[in-house]
């Protein structure tokens, strides 16, 4: 699947997906470099139910048991201003916010 | 007729069962916000068919629903995109969700830190919403207790909080530490007689009163006794795990700490233990039968080590006493092989007459009496294990 020029497409948990009221992947407008951070702006903007979900409404940190991945990579531990892959900017590839498996 | 509603928090959703007077055949709509954790719901008594919600994930945090309807719809915090960003009412968006401790110099507390489970010194860190208790009056006031423990208030319907850091900061926190459950405000009872006080009790640091609409709090555990704390009648330190009013007599208030259940006649300046022939005074639950004040009900739990009944035998006890004399209620409940757990918010009355008792077990049954307790029926049996029970009389 290939998004729309100039949109980044999202996958969110479906707990989030759920609480967003979506189905599928999200795609949004994010101005200037994608970044994780400016992603997340641009995700909590939208769908502000969010806020405080993915990360800390005080540290902006990300949650623990949430990770970020796009291309076959982890980008969690990066900075959240590093710029995104190409793949992601371009709209190849959709940034995937997931949850950790656990619970058995 | 009047009729029930009964509030249903589970590790996995919120349920709705309802039921007429007679308390017979239920109607039971759920899950509502599947596969979240609903530590708490509670109902409005100013308004009922306001419902507060708790639903919380170790993944994704806290967020704060409500009903205005009864149960049928609920307001998220947030909206589908293209709509408002609030919702009737004001409620809410992602400010809803927005649990921030208050460090302001003008009414806040510096953050300190508490107690840790190796001895060392923690910050606060904010966790989740364990209870919500809406104010007795005004439908959009509603406090919520929360981990790591703090109480806030909103006075617009949820849409924003506000923490009540004379709690937090008057001086003992350092001294606080965390339950094996997490170090949680789960107890909030508000004094129809004294809309300025309120009693608040934390596991594991005890029991607070305030008398001045929670500027000021001062530790009320006057005459606890705990083995497991280095000075065990400390002012602060304290496992409480519930306690219960009835409201026609505010002064006296009973107690379920870690062990010992507990009674004060004076608003919680001074206890005594009536833990009297209870088979085991561990457990976690206690309330107040809705129109005898000297009738208190407890779920033994085996021991803080086993966390399931006693004896294999769902037993609820009653004392009619006020304590010290307790008889078994077990008609209609599981006799052997029973290995359940009730949790601290789980047990309800409702107010007809009879009275109704109810209580949730973490095997996912929800029980019922419409007769203060003299026989059960189950209404659910297999729900998830559950969290907290509440009951509106309608």
């Amino acid at each position: 699947m290939t998004g729309s020029p100039g949109k980044i497409r999202i996958i969110l948990p479906p707990h989030l997906r759920g609480l967003a009221h979506v189905k599928g992947e999200i795609s949004l407008d994010v101005a200037g470099t994608p970044t994780v951070r400016s992603v997340l702006d641009a995700l909590e903007a939208t769908y502000p139910m969010l806020q405080g979900t993915i990360r800390d409404h005080v540290t902006q940190q990300r949650r623990p048991f949430l990770r970020f991945f796009a291309c076959e990579e982890d980008l969690s531990h990066e900075s959240p201003d590093t710029p995104l892959p190409d793949a992601v900017v371009s709209g190849k590839e959709p940034l995937v916010i997931l949850g950790a498996i656990a619970g058995g | 007729m009047s009729k029930v509603r009964v509030l249903v928090g589970t590790k996995k959703g919120a349920f709705i069962l309802t039921a007429d007077g007679k308390r017979e055949k239920w109607t039971v709509s759920g899950p509502h916000f599947a596969g979240w954790e609903i530590y708490h719901m509670k109902g409005s008594p100013a308004s009922p068919n306001r419902i507060y919600a708790s639903q919380t994930s170790g993944w994704f945090g806290q967020v704060i629903q409500r009903s205005d309807d009864g149960g049928k719809t609920w307001i998220q915090p947030g909206t589908p995109p293209g709509e408002s960003t609030t919702g009737p009412g004001g409620m809410p968006k992602g400010e809803s969700n927005k649990f921030v401790y208050d460090t302001s110099a003008e009414t806040g507390k510096a953050l300190t830190t508490h107690q840790w489970y190796d001895g060392t010194q923690h910050p606060w860190e904010f966790k989740r919403v364990w209870h919500i208790e809406p104010s007795l009056t005004e439908p959009d006031v509603v406090y919520a207790g929360v981990e790591d423990a703090a109480i806030f208030r909103s006075k617009d319907g949820g849409k924003s909080w506000q923490e009540l850091a004379g709690l937090r900061g008057h001086g003992t926190g350092p001294k606080w530490q965390p339950g094996a459950g997490g170090m949680c405000l789960h107890t909030i009872i508000h004094d129809p007689s004294k809309p300025e006080r309120m009693v608040i009790a934390i596991s594991a640091a005890g029991a607070f009163r305030t008398d001045d609409g929670g500027k000021t709090w001062k530790p009320i555990n006057k005459g606890l006794h705990s083995q497991y704390i280095p000075d065990p009648a400390a002012e602060v330190g304290h496992c409480v795990h519930h306690i219960a009013m009835n409201a026609d007599r505010p002064n006296v208030l009973f107690m379920k700490k870690h062990w010992d259940v507990m009674r004060s006649d004076d608003a919680g300046d001074n206890w005594k233990e009536v833990s009297g022939n209870l088979p085991t005074d561990f457990g976690f639950v206690i309330d107040v039968h809705a129109h005898e004040p000297e009738t208190v009900y407890v779920i033994p739990i085996k021991s803080d080590g086993e966390h399931y009944v006693h004896e294999g035998k769902l037993r609820v006890y009653r004392s009619r006493t006020g304590g010290n004399e307790w008889e078994p209620l077990t008609k209609g409940l599981p006799q052997k092989d029973c290995y359940v757990n009730v949790l601290r918010d789980a047990l309800a009355v409702d107010s007809l007459d009879k009275c109704g008792v109810y209580f949730g077990t973490t095997g996912g049954q929800v029980y019922c009496s419409a007769n203060a307790g003299n026989s059960w029926k189950a209404i659910v049996r297999d729900l998830p294990a559950v969290l907290s029970v509440e009951v509106q009389t309608l």
